[in-house]
């Protein structure tokens, strides 16, 4: 039986399901409904109990697909209820005030006097610099804003230009590694077949010498931000410098997690930035019940570790330390995690605050896996790590 | 022709492998609609294992391509033989053959070297080409794949373009160690392969190891799904339950109730690395044994 014999209420019902799997993110194309019809008209479709396997051999391209689709085909064909991917068009940290508030309060009862032994000094130079700046009151304003701690930053335009400079700082961060990588140019061992080959055309004399290098990885960079309540913030900045991040770096993968951990790489590659910077506000604002950074870890480990971390890896953990879970495992998780990567950044908003000390428990726990713990409070902060990354 | 999923699970079960019935319309699509198929799963299900029976199914070739880091187009695609050509060329100039001659002579099939790529497309029957672990290759070689997955000729600038005489089904596998571009993905077919429940895996042992009696196999297989739910750094795969078996078989235990103390010492063919071996203590076995039994 050829396709065209298939009735048009029926083409009407697959162009829909077709539809409906592309709205739930399948990757469907032209190609792929021509195939389904095809196999509408052959023998499959006289017994519904292969119809739902062959076509989702045929739609789905990756395993959350295949996960998804028998749902989506039952709601669709039976009926049940279709559920759409939510769009949201949330702005980012419209709870600024409250959160404010919530820093303040913290503020005043974090414990005076203790002493930092990490990284502490680059924090107070930020500060400072911002005196100095307000003083003199000629520098850039840019410039004023990278010396700002981001939780300071609240007039609508110094918030857009932050946001402007975030990204463009994950940009030239990415700049900077792939101008490390042409230098190294150079060839250490003789590649005696292909100089064979050159030397064909010189009636097998080799002057054409051909060289193998070492294929170079690039440094991947894998992010994990906390969207948890206490990071609220800082996150919207934070979510800012990872799209820059994913965007910019050939290799990167983001992760978001409070209580549970997603994987947001794909929503960040939305060329639109205000549009996935708000579909990852969303699912960064955390439910409550406070940050599971261990769990998230261990589930981090298990699913996605193999697939995103190869040797040339940087883990980069955003987050303040807050830890609801318990501290053993984090450790335990942060110790796994360390085995598999190169190194591990441990970016801490809190460090840029005054009298901070990482005395949180979970803090306390992974500290000895992470090989930079860095501020990440104000822009120059971020600036900062550049020339470190750039050594890995 | 109605639908001949059962048929196609009865003859990879006849060849040895126990297909579930979602594989088996896979496999079916795939020649109805000559589309490959990309198996994603876990290391240890049995991918590989697909791509073999298929050949054994339809009495073909097994080509198969290993991807690695690097892998170019001289490995998977052709080669000249410049060895061969250079001693071609100084042999011809010593008898004085003109150069065209002697570039026509060097550029023929004599000195091409068939890589499995180039190889699948020239069989007079169509073999089966598995293209193992594709995402090891880099992304460039996957990107030159996708072009001869979509039309199946290859051009050799001194041959010209080579044409596919039949087209091969084609198996890719990926175990997820990188992500494989979209445009790969929507060309293939897709499934994903899981570790095999307790009846399947029970029925892969007794279909492999003949001599074993099914009580065991059993027994072993809900064993292994107990296993694979702890919380471990690598997961045992078939191959692995199939080692167990046949040791287990091999010392003649015919209870794993009766004899809990061969169980945690033969665990070793399951468990490949030490955190995972001091992770399943004498404890951890015996609770496991008791649920199982």
């Amino acid at each position: 039986m050829p396709a065209e014999t298939i009735g048009t209420t029926m083409r009407r019902r697959l162009a829909g399901f077709a539809r409906t799997l592309r709205d739930n993110g399948f990757a469907v194309g032209l190609a792929e409904t021509r195939d389904a019809l095809t196999i509408l008209a052959s023998p499959a479709a006289a017994r519904p109990s292969l119809l739902a396997p062959a076509l989702r051999a045929l739609f789905c391209a990756t395993r959350s697909d295949w996960e998804r689709f028998d749902e989506i085909f039952a709601a669709y064909w039976q009926g049940r209820g279709v559920r759409r991917v939510q769009r949201s068009a949330t702005a980012p940290g419209e709870s600024r005030s409250t959160a404010k508030h919530i820093a303040e309060s913290m503020m005043s009862q974090r414990p005076h006097g203790m002493p930092d032994a990490v990284e502490q000094g680059e924090g107070h130079h930020g500060d400072e610099a911002t005196d100095s700046h307000d003083r003199r009151n000629q520098a850039a304003r840019s410039e004023r804003l990278g010396a700002t701690d981001l939780r300071h930053v609240v007039d609508p335009d110094e918030v857009a230009q932050t946001h402007a400079l975030t990204e463009r700082l994950a940009r030239r961060m990415r700049a900077r590694l792939v101008r490390r990588e042409r230098a190294r140019r150079r060839g250490r061992r003789l590649d005696l077949r292909r100089t064979i080959h050159r030397s064909i055309s010189h009636g097998g004399t080799p002057i054409d010498l051909v060289w193998r290098r070492r294929k170079l990885k690039p440094l991947r960079l894998v992010v994990l931000l906390d969207g948890s309540g206490s990071m609220d913030l800082y996150t919207a900045f934070f979510v800012r410098f990872l799209h820059g991040v994913v965007d910019a770096f050939r290799e990167s993968e983001a992760f978001v997690f409070h209580t549970r951990l997603a994987h947001v790489s794909a929503s960040l590659r939305d060329r639109d930035v205000a549009h996935a910077v708000d579909r990852l506000s969303l699912m960064a604002q955390g439910i409550g019940g406070g940050t599971r950074i261990g769990e998230c870890l261990a589930a981090f480990n298990r699913w996605h570790a193999k697939r995103v971390i190869h040797s040339r890896t940087a883990v980069m953990i955003v987050s303040d330390g807050y830890d609801t879970g318990d501290p053993e495992r984090l450790a335990e998780e942060m110790r796994r995690l360390r085995r598999r990567c190169r190194r591990i950044i441990w970016l801490n908003p809190l460090i840029g605050w005054q009298d901070y000390a990482p005395e949180a428990r979970g803090m306390q726990a992974a500290l000895p896996y992470v090989d930079l713990f860095a501020p990440a409070h104000n822009l120059e902060s971020l600036a900062a790590l550049e020339p470190y990354l750039a050594r890995l | 022709m109605i639908p001949d999923r059962d048929r196609i699970a009865e003859r990879l079960a006849a060849v040895g492998y126990v297909a579930d019935r979602d594989l088996a319309t896979a496999l079916w699509l795939m020649d109805y609609l000559k589309r490959p198929l990309l198996l994603e799963g876990e290391a240890g299900v049995g991918k590989t294992e697909v791509a073999k029976a298929l050949a054994a199914v339809h009495g073909t070739e097994l080509i198969r391509l290993q991807c690695y880091e690097g892998l170019d187009q001289n490995a998977a695609l052709y080669e000249w033989n410049y060895q061969r050509q250079l001693l071609a060329i100084k042999a011809h100039e010593g008898a004085g053959m003109s150069t065209d001659a002697i570039e026509e002579h060097i550029f023929s099939e004599k000195y091409l070297l068939e890589r499995p790529l180039l190889a699948a497309i020239r069989r007079d029957t169509p073999p089966v080409l598995l293209v193992d672990e594709v995402d090891r290759a880099d992304e460039e070689f996957e990107a030159f794949l996708l072009e001869l997955l979509s039309d199946f000729q290859v051009s050799i600038p001194e041959l010209g373009t080579v044409t596919a005489r039949t087209i091969p089904r084609v198996v890719l596998t990926s175990n997820g160690t990188r992500e494989l571009s979209d445009a790969l993905r929507r060309r293939c077919l897709y499934h994903y392969v899981d570790f095999p429940d307790v009846e399947r895996e029970a029925r892969i042992i007794t279909t492999r190891l003949p001599q074993i009696d099914a009580a065991l196999a059993q027994q072993v297989a809900r064993m292994v799904a107990a296993v694979r739910k702890e919380d471990l750094r690598k997961v045992p795969g078939v191959a692995e339950t199939l080692d167990w078996a046949a040791t287990l078989a091999g010392l003649e235990v015919h209870d794993l109730r009766q004899e809990p103390e061969a169980v945690h010492e033969t665990l070793i063919c399951l468990l490949k690395t030490h955190e995972d071996r001091s992770r399943l203590t004498r404890e951890v076995t015996d609770r496991l044994l008791g649920k199982v039994a």
